[in-house]
């Protein structure tokens, strides 16, 4: 019970950060809004049972490529600096948003039996279920998949490079 | 506890993705071999890529072979690799051996085209080879994890290809909007494949269909699953560019390099149509009943659409790309045919036959389309072709086979793709469609004659002579002599379709086709 609750509130929480990071206007607002749906698909995965997966989830895309993303639209957009007293946005929908989403987990978890654990999904979530899961099961696809990488930076090169 | 490597990678394996692994070391060694060549030898990649295609080509071969000992031994069906996520049926070797006709005439094409656009890069060809190993991928995929990587390497090449130009504000604008509706498409698509996932439990495609047949009968109007077949489903039908999701196609055929244009319409096609019919025929058969409504509304708009719009372009890529819409019409009539539970051999049969003619043809036309790009010259309007039977005669001829052939006019390769359409239709007393299919047809016929009036009747509108590269005229003799020679002796190609879909007893979808 608790599980699913925590699985429906996270992903409320992921499915308004994508609304919010379409909505949003200047790309430094959409981009953290992306890292709160990296972030709670984090937790989904949790959730599931694909700790790996979770953890790889939190450094890789919330953390690295996040800070990439920033730097990059920093770098992009270097105008002058705004500065507001604070967003109306942020006001009306996001603490309130804030404020029920903690209320939500922390009534769900004082809800379930004290000292209850969260059980973990049963999926192939280990390092070592990963690793099954890719160099065996899926073996074809996870190589196909470095073609396509290739093909991705490739085309990035084609389509940016400078006139001869 | 460590197992050893052999468990993991059989030599089964190894051998079916044998052509695979050849695309991507020739695609490799493109790109390499691009850095070492000085700028006057860069068409040189052309035929290292062309080399690829062959050997990608015996590798297939030795699939085939393997494939019919296999049968000889009574383990037919059971020539599965990578733990049955690939499969390299008669079905897969067919479509395996169009993609690389397809993109082997599409470089033919490209080499002169690319040096007048002065775009002659060794990642050109390289994304091409990349590109069919998407698709075989697509055509071999019994798992939806495999289809949907292969699905996403093939357009992920395309939406590069159709970019390159990078002086052309079309060729950039259609790149773009091919990207932005293909990555939508594509996310509709995954989220069908999720939820199927979710009922059956499982990626294997057998397996979701044994799951889903259990389901459809507790079950029949599950609402889940019938999502999942929507999404599913406009994934699908947007990469075929089927109406009413077929916005992208025009823009995107218009901006493209022409060679790469008639790569998309016939190979890229041709991919998403294996993939289409993998889907349908393999995994969905159970929820036939259902979608058989919607495929029979999206033909008859597709028909309907893509005719009429045809009728009024006065860009020659545009036209055909309208051209390619209506042909989506027709072959999609050949899913139709059958009775509610089981789809009619014939009509898949002609799907196949369709794909097979229509690589040559329309790659044909296409060839001569590109051949009026020069110096100066764009080449891609109506008044560009005008009066080319007075500079180029036999290049006027064979585009009046291409065009003709298009129409399907016996005795040209054309008419048989549709004759087998219609006849399934027939048999299974799809009287009104047929009926429609013809009439639309005929409209077909007036748009193409427009080219050919352009050509006999009306003078050329410049002085510019019209030339042709010794790699085009080869990519035209091919595909006149394909579309001349499958219109008059068409019995080996048509036992080459119906021998594809000759699926072997032990298989778990035999009794699967009518």
């Amino acid at each position: 019970m608790l599980h699913l609750a925590l699985f429906l509130i996270f992903g409320v929480i992921a499915v308004v950060g994508a609304i919010n990071l379409i909505a949003q206007t200047h790309p430094i607002n959409s981009a953290l809004s992306l890292v709160v749906v990296m972030g709670s698909l984090a937790a989904e995965y949790l959730l599931l049972g694909a700790e790996f997966l979770g953890a790889i989830q939190v450094i890789v895309y919330a953390g690295a490529i996040m800070v990439l993303f920033v730097f990059t639209i920093m770098l992009l957009n270097a105008g002058a600096e705004e500065q507001t007293r604070g967003s109306k946005v942020a006001i009306i929908i996001g603490i309130p948003g804030m404020v029920i989403g903690s209320v939500a987990v922390a009534w769900a978890l004082i809800r379930a039996h004290t000292g209850a654990e969260v059980p973990v999904g049963s999926l192939y979530g280990s390092a070592q279920g990963i690793g099954h899961l890719l160099f065996r099961d899926f073996l074809l696809p996870f190589e196909i998949t470095s073609v396509l990488i290739l093909i991705a930076i490739m085309g990035a090169v084609v389509l940016a490079r400078r006139e001869s | 506890m460590a197992m050893p490597l052999h468990q993991f990678f059989t030599s089964t394996d190894y051998l079916l993705s044998l052509p695979m692994i050849m695309l991507a070391l020739f695609g490799m060694g493109v790109l390499i071999i691009d850095l070492l060549l000085p700028p006057e030898w860069k068409r040189a990649n052309a035929w290292t890529a062309l080399v690829g295609l062959v050997f990608s080509a015996i590798a297939v071969y030795k699939v085939q072979i393997a494939d019919r000992i296999a049968e000889a031994h009574g383990q037919a069906g059971s020539f599965v690799g990578f733990g049955g996520s690939l499969v390299a049926d008669r079905f897969a070797i067919y479509f395996y051996y169009l993609f690389l006709a397809g993109a082997a005439i599409a470089i033919l094409m490209s080499v002169k085209y690319l040096e007048i656009e002065r775009e002659q890069h060794g990642e050109f060809y390289a994304l091409v080879l990349f590109s069919v190993i998407g698709m075989m991928c697509m055509a071999s995929g019994y798992d939806i994890v495999l289809l949907f990587v292969g699905l996403e390497l093939m357009a992920l090449s395309t939406y590069v290809l159709v970019g390159f130009l990078r002086r052309d504000q079309r060729s950039n604008e259609a790149a773009l909007k091919y990207l932005l509706l293909g990555a939508f498409s594509s996310g509709i698509f995954a989220y069908g494949l999720s939820l199927f996932y979710g009922l059956a439990g499982s990626t294997n495609l057998g397996q979701i269909a044994l799951t889903l047949e259990q389901h459809f009968l507790a079950n029949p109007k599950d609402p889940v699953a019938i999502l999942a077949l929507l999404t599913t489903a406009t994934g699908l039908l947007f990469k075929i560019a089927a109406v009413p999701f077929h916005q992208w196609a025009p823009d995107a055929y218009e901006g493209a390099p022409t060679s790469i244009t008639g790569y998309m319409s016939v190979a890229v096609k041709a991919a998403g149509w294996a993939l289409l019919l993998r889907i349908f025929l393999y995994m969905l058969y159970p929820l036939r009943p259902i979608y058989l409504p919607m495929i029979i509304f999206v033909s008859l708009a597709t028909l309907t659409a893509g005719n009429l719009a045809a009728l009024t372009q006065s860009n020659l890529k545009r036209l055909l790309a309208y051209s390619s819409i209506a042909h989506v019409g027709y072959m999609l009539l050949g899913l139709v045919a059958g009775n509610t539970n089981n789809a009619s051999s014939t009509g898949i049969k002609g799907i196949m036959v369709y794909l097979l003619v229509y690589t040559f043809m329309n790659l044909g036309a296409f060839a001569v389309i590109t051949s009026l790009r020069r110096r100066d010259i764009i080449g891609d309007e109506i008044d560009d072709i005008a009066g080319l039977m007075f500079k180029a005669p036999t290049e006027a001829i064979l585009m009046l086979v291409f065009l003709l052939s298009l129409a399907g006019i016996p005795p040209l390769a054309g008419f048989w793709g549709k004759y087998f359409i219609f006849l399934s239709l027939i048999e299974s007393g799809h009287y009104a469609l047929a009926t429609v299919a013809v009439l639309y047809a005929v409209l077909g016929l007036y748009y193409y004659m427009r080219i050919a009036n352009a050509m006999f009747m009306r003078r050329a509108e410049t002085a510019e002579p019209v030339s042709l590269s010794p790699g085009l005229r080869l990519a035209l003799a091919i595909t006149a002599l394909g579309t001349v020679i499958i219109g008059i002796f068409p019995e080996v190609f048509l036992r080459a379709a119906a021998w594809s879909l000759s699926v072997p007893q032990a298989s778990a979808v035999a009794g699967l086709l009518k």
